[in-house]
């Protein structure tokens, strides 16, 4: 089918492809060509990223290696593409193409015609990014590729500023945060370097294993610097993760954005951060330093999440502006996803990592509704959107349906998500977190309920504007994100066995 | 700041040396220390500094806006050019192996001179390109600048 | 103590160039004051990287040709690897930039007290 040759090449052209045809863009994007090659570029990559992981999924080692100009393991850059990041790949990929075809009319409302082009290559240098972080297999090549989609994310956020000029002080805001953020994770980079000497995870985590071995004999000074790498890593991530002390930059810039990239940031930068996190704690430097070592970082982060799921939640329901809310919200599930990876067992993860794909769909879906809202209306306030159930009933209809999704109700995937975390914590003994990520439910519950309330009981305005439904390439990729939240709650038998499969692999149990 | 003589005159002398430096630096960069990022700043540090002196709009005239972006997107061309190259031929991305199949280590410094190449046409244009990005829309040239040195103005006086 | 200070006096240096680059991030209210201080507290972490990749003895990875060959050489990677880390701190500072001077065309300042006024009254 395809031949064997292309086939081995895939890791390398799922991150060459957006690159060089965002390249391409910038040359030649102008009138109107832009849109279609970053289309062409997205599908390509998500064709390539679900071969990939069909490869990847029917290897017996689960692993995929690609080594970069062929230099060997411990010495060159290598795609290592193994369940787990074969899983988020395709999240990133599928994300990134849904956006793209619904970002055609939203975003020729929101930016000035002459910069379009220049909004299409910096979008592809964003999914470069994004899709590099997740498939590099190389401790610094991770750094870079991160700066990379950020630089490009800081950029597509300031390009809100046609619609708010608020769009810009979130994106220096934001950039501000990020870069320290990125540089803490450079700085924990060096530090892990210096005690192994090598960049390459695997080969970073073996050497690791090795010096472990003699902690609490001699040499204890390798220690400190794990741990103090580690820690500067850990913070580093966090603030990219936008975990909850460190997620003042999210809401405003997710405010604030163009509406198709709300959408694409939503679902899928703060989820590769999640991404990084696990790979750092689980492959790299090993839950025995990271969580049992002399700093239980589990606990942190069980604290952290919990408070993100419960104030992320509580300042959803005060905020008068549905974006805000969704933004509070995200913060708020980020915490989820993070509780899942501080569970330490193979259900918290398996929750972590299928809570990743599931929470991309919904609300990559829910952004988009309400970028209809925005291409209608102009603005997403909430007292605007009374009654418009009636005005956009398929819009409205794919926000509800992800609202649920929101709150877990059964049927839809944040309820397999949220049923994986619940009996992970259970089986940790964590109570206390089984009972907050009930609790977050109900307030979810509160703030959907106060969107959808306004949105179907509400009455419209008189003399408001009349709005009709968005134009068929906005409700398309809508409705398949949402429609795939739905389905993957109904079937989760695909997503669980990808999920099982990373948690198993992560905790270095053997399929 | 083009009617000062002095910097008119150090600027002329300086920059067709900076401009030579630069491409030494680049043609050096497989045998000793150098290369295509050292180059590319180093050539552009010389254009900047025409620019600083005669003017933005005057840089912009010399090098317009689209042979920078042209040259930018060329280098960066050049460089996944080369790994396209050998991945045609069945190699890794950027297996260098793939330009002399016969002899493979002498191949290598073929492919990172190429790939250097590209590197510095990028660099060099991207600089240019941050220059002109932030001085585009600030006043043009001629900023005030007092050329009467015995009695300054406010502006050219140390602030305290 | 003396020893511990002066054995290590590439990390202090480190520590107290990233310190003051942290500083002015979060104390000065000037944008473009915070971008430099950005820069400075990247600058810290790129000494950091070049300091590690010092071997005691050894010369500039740079292959001397017919000579001894039990030459000593310093680790060229983290040089390398800051290389990059540089460009990218370059590009930061540039996309900085390009924001701060949209701010000052649409906010009319580039302070952040300001900044934060003129927003709440948007609200």
């Amino acid at each position: 089918m395809i031949p064997d040759q292309l086939q081995h090449q895939i890791p390398a052209l799922i991150v060459l492809t957006p690159l060089v045809l965002g390249l391409i863009t910038a040359l030649i994007g102008r009138r109107g060509l832009g849109w279609w090659i970053a289309m062409l570029a997205s599908l390509l990559v998500f064709a390539g990223s679900i071969q990939l992981l069909i490869d990847v999924m029917h290897s017996g080692t689960y692993t995929v290696s690609y080594l970069m100009g062929n230099w060997p393991v411990p010495y060159g850059i290598e795609y290592r593409i193994d369940p787990l990041n074969g899983g988020v790949l395709c999240t990133v990929a599928l994300i990134s193409a849904a956006v793209t075809l619904f970002a055609r009319r939203s975003v020729a409302s929101e930016v000035s015609r002459d910069r379009l082009h220049f909004f299409y290559a910096v979008w592809l240098f964003c999914q470069t990014g994004l899709l590099g972080i997740t498939i590099t297999g190389d401790a610094f090549n991770l750094y870079v590729l991160l700066e990379i989609s950020s630089l490009a994310t800081y950029t597509l956020v300031a390009m809100g500023k046609g619609r708010d000029r608020r769009a810009l002080t979130a994106a220096i805001n934001y950039l501000v945060l990020g870069t320290i953020g990125a540089s803490f994770i450079l700085l924990g980079i060096g530090f892990l370097y210096m005690v192994t000497g090598t960049l390459n995870m695997m080969d970073m985590a073996e050497r690791l294993d090795a010096i472990y071995i003699t902690w609490g004999t001699a040499e204890p000074q390798y220690q400190k610097t794990v741990l103090t790498g580690f820690a500067f890593l850990f913070v580093g991530v966090s603030l990219k993760l936008a975990l909850f002390p460190l997620h003042t930059w999210l809401p405003n810039a997710y405010t604030y954005a163009p509406a198709a990239v709300s959408a694409l940031l939503a679902a899928t930068a703060t989820k590769v951060g999640a991404y990084i996190s696990i790979r750092f704690i689980y492959t790299i430097v090993g839950t025995d330093a990271a969580f049992r070592g002399a700093i239980p970082t589990h606990v942190f982060i069980m604290v952290s999440a919990g408070m993100a799921i419960l104030l992320g939640s509580y300042l959803a329901i005060k905020q008068d502006n549905v974006k805000k809310i969704l933004a509070y919200s995200s913060i708020a599930q980020i915490g989820y996803i993070a509780l899942g990876f501080a569970l330490d067992n193979k259900n918290g993860l398996t929750a972590a990592v299928i809570h990743i794909f599931n929470h991309a769909l919904t609300k990559g879906g829910m952004f988009m509704a309400l970028g209809v809202v925005a291409y209608r209306l102009g603005n997403t306030r909430l007292q605007d959107l009374r009654g418009l159930g009636r005005k956009l009933p398929v819009s409205m209809g794919a926000f509800t349906a992800g609202g649920l999704g929101l709150i877990g109700v059964p049927l839809t995937a944040g309820f397999v998500s949220k049923w994986y975390l619940v009996t992970g914590a259970i089986e940790a003994g964590r109570y206390e977190m089984a009972a907050i990520v009930l609790v977050g439910s109900l307030l979810a519950v509160v703030y959907v309920w106060r969107v959808v309330e306004t949105i179907y009981f509400g009455k419209r305005d008189e003399g408001a504007p009349n709005v009709q439904e968005a134009p068929i390439t906005m409700l398309v990729p809508m409705l398949l994100l949402i429609g795939a939240s739905i389905y993957f709650g109904v079937d989760a038998n695909t997503t669980s066995w990808i999920a099982e499969a990373a948690a198993e692999t992560l905790l270095g149990v053997q399929p | 700041m083009k009617d000062l003589v002095v910097l008119r005159v150090v600027a002329r002398w300086n920059i067709p040396f900076m401009v030579v430096f630069g491409l030494y630096v680049q043609t050096h960069g497989e045998l000793g220390p150098g290369g295509g990022f050292q180059a590319g700043v180093i050539i552009a540090a010389g254009f900047l500094l025409y620019g600083m002196i005669f003017g933005a709009q005057e840089l912009r005239r010399i090098i317009p806006r689209w042979v920078t972006d042209i040259a930018a997107a060329c280098g960066v061309l050049i460089y996944a050019g080369v790994g396209f190259w050998a991945m045609g031929n069945g190699y890794e991305f950027l297996d260098h192996a793939a330009l002399n199949p016969a002899n493979p280590g002498g191949a290598e410094p073929w492919g990172m001179t190429l790939v250097e190449y590209g590197v510095g046409l990028t660099v060099a244009a991207v600089m240019i390109t941050i220059f002109n990005e932030i001085t585009e829309g600030t006043a043009p040239e001629d900023e005030p600048v007092n050329k009467d040195y015995d009695n300054p103005t406010e502006m050219d006086l140390p602030r305290r | 103590m003396l020893d511990f200070l002066h054995d290590h006096y590439n990390y202090w240096v480190t520590i107290i160039i990233m310190m003051i680059g942290f500083y002015a991030v979060v104390a000065k209210s000037n944008l473009v004051k915070k971008a430099i201080g950005l820069g400075i507290f990247q600058t810290g972490i790129f000494l950091f990287y070049i300091s590690i990749g010092k071997v005691d003895g050894g010369t500039a990875p740079v292959k001397v040709m017919g000579e001894q060959t039990d030459v000593v050489y310093s680790n060229p990677l983290p040089h390398a690897l800051i290389l990059t880390a540089i460009v990218v701190s370059v590009s930061t500072l540039a996309v900085a930039l390009a924001i701060i001077v949209n701010i000052r065309e649409k906010f009319g300042s580039i302070d952040e007290h300001d900044l934060n006024h003129l927003e709440a009254e948007q609200e």
